[in-house]
């Protein structure tokens, strides 16, 4: 789009750079913690925060909306959705030694070379853009309420729907079957 | 700021949740990865919208598609682990072999499973 030297570079960062990275790197330390973590009920107290330090990345791209959006759905009701499966699962609490399957150094590898792969092309590619952060938010519940009732009815309806197929769907396979009846 | 920065955070947050995917025993650790992978792409979704300036703003809109979808998927998917744990007993995804191929020589079942699966 523009020559390197046209966009700011990357020795001066602005002031919402060094947030967005510092806040990065806790939301990493955190997502890595949940994936490695051996004590099962910390994976989900983890992935709480990277799931919040997401909502703050979006607060700093200007997307207020989808911040909440995060929070509540996210942090609020699937991280608890997930706490409550553990204890219906009679996860043990404390370290359990098998967390981890056989084919961890496979994972490794596969998940260091998809990382290479993907550093490498998205610097590359994007070394140069810039994202303009000036004027107004860009993510406001006004503006997010609008583009939503105005131009994205008809998926958004479909999503209800869809919504619906699965709740009923959530209901019909954890309800117990009745004695008697086979399936 | 540089769009470098998101781009490069979402790409490792989604190689971290593959690595869980990989590499998790049970099934609800695993299903907290998946959710990692979607929260990277919803990542670079805001990321691209905010950098576009799209006037139809779909990436934050499909970025609330995608959370809603997550949440619908998370809901199938405890329940289908809550149905597995109750029929199995358990929620470990390696001991779910019952439409694995069946392996020639399958006299001691444990050491060759823990062989294949070291090998695969």
């Amino acid at each position: 789009m523009t020559l390197a030297a046209a966009s700011p570079g990357f020795l001066s960062p602005t002031g919402v750079e060094v947030a967005f990275l510092l806040v990065g790197l806790v939301t990493l330390g955190a997502a890595v913690l949940s994936v490695t973590t051996r004590q099962l009920v910390h994976a989900a107290l983890w992935l709480v925060v990277a799931l919040g330090g997401l909502a703050v990345e979006y607060l700093l791209l200007t997307a207020e909306f989808i911040a909440w959006v995060q929070v509540l759905i996210y942090v609020g009701s699937v991280v608890v959705l997930l706490l409550f499966g553990l204890m219906l699962t009679k996860a043990p609490i404390g370290r359990s030694p098998d967390a981890d399957s056989g084919n961890r150094p496979v994972a490794l590898a596969v998940a260091v070379t998809a990382a290479a792969a993907l550093v490498w092309v998205v610097t590359d590619a994007f070394r140069t853009t810039w994202i303009d952060l000036e004027g107004p938010a860009r993510g406001s519940t006004g503006v997010t309420g609008e583009i939503l009732f105005q131009h994205w009815v008809l998926p958004f309806e479909a999503l209800s729907v869809l919504l619906l197929a699965a709740l009923v769907g959530a209901i019909v396979l954890s309800r117990k079957k009745p004695e008697g009846e086979r399936d | 700021m540089h769009l470098a920065y998101p781009a490069v955070l979402a790409a490792l947050l989604f190689c971290v949740g593959l690595y869980g995917v990989l590499a998790r025993r049970n099934a609800i650790l695993v299903l907290m990865s998946v959710e990692l992978m979607l929260n990277a792409v919803n990542l670079n979704l805001v990321a691209f919208d905010v950098w576009l300036r799209d006037a139809l703003h779909s990436g934050q809109a499909l970025t609330l598609f995608t959370i809603a979808v997550a949440a619908a998927e998370i809901g199938i998917g405890l329940a289908i682990v809550l149905m597995v744990h109750r029929n199995r007993g358990t929620s470990d995804v390696d001991r779910l072999r019952d439409t694995a191929e069946p392996r020639r020589g399958d006299g001691d079942t444990d050491s060759t499973d823990e062989k294949a699966e070291a090998a695969a």
